[in-house]
């Protein structure tokens, strides 16, 4: 009797997220996997089911193709810098230095900004002739270069962009789980003569290992789902090399009306990121020491 | 059941008086109005303050203006109201908008609401070159409003310093080749510090190509927006000429040139000449420290710029009321008064002859010449390139002229290629 009451309990104390869950999340990706196999409704013809024909004209898509690699290169380009970074940051700013609170301060500021506003100040440092970087090139006795307007520059020109704007974001977590880490630790460390590097690989890294994969399953998730700066600054050119999943998405559902080639977009982004989480969840989090 | 016969009468007699007085109060037609705002200054304000002066002069309409945003936005808005059955009864969206919102039966052509003579007269009034953007299949579709056409604006200082007269901007591409020759300037390491001109080729470079093309005597595709012409050997050539200005003269910067950096690249002195719409005259005017001038487009085979900008529109879901209310009030807006008014505030091609010839646009020109260039552009003007799928076809297009600038196609190829796109694109529309 109390067993079914508790789990009758359980239940009702859950139901409110579930709700919201299934309203907002799972009955979303179930409708959009069904319109995925039907054709878009026009004016004159209303929809039909027309099968995996959106999935076969997806496999003959050159621009999807092109958008998927260009996701996969900027998730690789950006994942690990940012982290990487931001963990550097957080090493940096947690010791006992004369103004930290400012250096924190300044390091966070990128995640604060809006991301618009973000990519409307880097078009100006990456414009060509008088731009930030092409003045210091100048000054520097190098030519100038239209970074955003090249087809070899443009993307890691915007995976910079994605770098500093998420490293302040992710340094904050860890910074969070570097104070909450036992001082002792050091101290013992200090009396057995364990050098500062192997105290960080045999220590510090270990213990910052649930926060690594925390941070890691946000960069992921941003790095698919984070294209605002791509409608300011390249809008996807030079032809199609800017292109990520999700922008190609947008512009096939909101420019040119095809939303039903754009669910069956939706459902590959949906499948990819399905899959990673899994990985993350699955494989990683066994591989993580909590304490 | 007595009691319930009763109470149906009473409930019946209620509700026969609540229609009554409805319809004797006359209850305002409500209006709602999506506008884009795509060019500088306080547009909101006019638009409201006009709304305001609209409902005082009609007091039986009750017009709600809508900020929808950028054009894109708008569109994106207005088509997913139309899905939701829930659209506005009118909207400025753009021109080249009219198949995408035909195809989505989201309009009704004007032809429903003109009656009259003096609707005829009113319908004739508007330039040729803006209603070409505006009709087909014999119907018009939009009432042109907010317009624009394709200038070029040149450094009158930088003229001067390169031996060149100010008072005569280049006329044909020769002379527009060999103006940059001369306006193009380097520094001891051979790094340019001056180009000769550009062209922008972000976002929406068929619009600033559309221009060439014309001058080379064609045009991208055929009225009824079932044909482009991407791979004709005068579409090409345009684009050669264009590359050689980039790879052969080295006088127009490489790569993709911004859209919205341009004018400042103008202000800043790193280049002599640029194309650009004539909507940024009134920015240009404020930012430039130097004497500027403003020039046609040069020829080729003759003069020529495509049109852009918005028009009006009437939604289909509405009702007769509501249709004639907006009407009214499309056409109460393209007044030539009004027309001269809303030139001259924003920077926009007043659409229509006689808006030029009322004394505030005559007082406007007297004291700002630059701004009838464009109005004596629009007879070689000719529509913006618009077809069935719109942002889809143009999007081949786009795409092509930024891989041939960007140096991974020849201009033959990279249009060949668009050319092929389109074709499959536009299959089902023939």
């Amino acid at each position: 009797m109390t067993r079914t009451r508790e789990w009758l309990y359980a239940w009702l104390l859950l139901l409110p997220a579930a709700t919201l869950l299934a309203l907002f999340t799972h009955y979303p990706a179930i409708a959009n996997l069904w319109h995925s196999f039907l054709s878009t409704p026009k004016a004159n013809r209303p929809a039909k089911f027309i099968g995996l024909d959106n999935y076969r004209a997806l496999v003959d898509d050159p621009v999807f193709w092109q958008a998927l690699t260009n996701n996969l290169w900027y998730a690789l380009g950006t994942i690990p810098l940012s982290i990487a970074l931001a963990l550097l940051m957080a090493l940096w700013v947690n010791q006992r230095l004369p103004g930290r609170g400012f250096l924190r301060l300044a390091y966070f500021t990128p995640t604060v900004l809006p991301m618009i506003a973000v990519a409307n100040i880097w078009l100006f440092f990456y414009t060509p002739g008088y731009g930030l970087f092409d003045q210091i090139a100048g000054a520097l006795g190098f030519g100038h270069h239209n970074w955003l307007g090249s087809q070899s520059t443009a993307l890691p020109a915007l995976m910079i962009v994605t770098i500093w704007k998420e490293a302040g974001f992710f340094m904050i977590f860890y910074l969070a789980a570097l104070q909450s880490m036992s001082p002792h630790l050091a101290e013992a460390a200090a009396i057995e003569g364990a050098s500062r590097r192997y105290f960080f690989w045999r220590v510090t890294f270990p213990l910052l290992m649930p926060t690594t994969l925390f941070v890691l399953v946000n960069a992921v998730i941003n790095a698919f789902r984070l294209v605002d700066h791509i409608v300011v600054m390249t809008r996807g050119g030079p032809d199609n090399a800017t292109a990520l999943l999700l922008y190609y998405i947008f512009e096939i559902g909101f420019r040119f009306w095809d939303s039903s080639y754009a669910a069956a977009l939706t459902m590959v982004l949906l499948v990819l990121l399905g899959a990673v989480a899994l990985f993350q969840f699955f494989f990683l989090e066994r591989r993580t020491h909590y304490q | 059941m007595k009691v319930f016969a009763k109470a149906g009468a009473w409930f019946l007699g209620v509700v026969l008086a609540v229609v009554a007085g409805l319809a004797s109060a006359q209850t305002p037609v409500e209006v709602p109005f999506f506008y884009p705002v795509a060019v500088g200054g306080p547009i909101t304000k006019i638009i409201d303050g006009l709304a305001a002066d609209f409902e005082k002069e009609n007091p039986g309409i009750k017009l709600k203006p809508i900020y929808s945003g950028s054009y894109q936005e708008s569109i994106a808005k207005a088509l997913t109201a139309v899905k939701s059955g829930d659209p506005p009864v009118t909207s400025i969206l753009l021109s080249t908008d009219m198949f995408t919102l035909i195809d989505e039966d989201a309009i009704v052509p004007f032809d429903e609401v003109i009656k009259t003579s003096d609707d005829r007269k009113w319908l004739a009034s508007f330039y040729p070159a803006f209603m070409e953007n505006s009709q087909t299949g014999g119907k018009t579709w939009g009432i042109p409003f907010q317009r624009s056409t394709v200038v070029l604006f040149y450094n009158k200082d930088a003229f001067k310093e390169a031996g060149l007269d100010p008072g005569k901007p280049p006329a044909t591409w020769t002379q527009m080749r060999e103006y940059a020759q001369k306006l193009t300037k380097r520094d001891a390491s051979g790094n340019v510090t001056q180009w000769g001109v550009q062209i922008p080729s972000s976002g929406f470079p068929y619009w600033l190509f559309q221009g060439l093309v014309i001058e080379n005597g064609t045009n991208l595709m055929n009225q009824a927006g079932t044909q482009v012409y991407y791979d004709k050997p005068e579409v090409v050539g345009a684009l050669q000429y264009w590359l050689d200005l980039v790879n052969k003269y080295k006088v127009h910067p490489p790569g993709i040139v911004e859209w919205g950096t341009t004018p400042k690249d103008f202000f800043e002195r790193k280049v002599a000449m640029m194309w650009t719409t004539t909507g940024n005259l009134t920015n240009v005017k404020n930012n430039a420290k130097f004497d500027f001038g403003v020039a046609m487009l040069p020829a080729e085979k003759r003069r020529g710029s495509p049109t852009g900008g918005g028009n009006f529109y009437i939604f289909k879901k509405s009702t007769p009321a509501q249709r004639e209310a907006a009407f009214k009030f499309i056409k109460w807006m393209t007044t030539p008064e009004r027309a001269a008014q809303w030139g001259i505030d924003t920077g926009y091609v007043a659409v229509r002859a006689d808006a030029w010839d009322t004394p505030a646009m005559k007082k406007y020109v007297e004291g700002f010449p630059a701004a009838a260039v464009a109005r004596d552009q629009l007879p070689f003007a000719k529509a913006e390139l618009s077809t069935h799928d719109n942002q889809r076809v143009t999007k081949a297009l786009n795409d092509g002229l930024q891989a041939a600038l960007t140096g991974t196609k020849s201009a033959a190829q990279a249009m060949k290629d668009a050319q092929r796109e389109a074709d499959r694109l536009l299959r089902s529309y023939k």
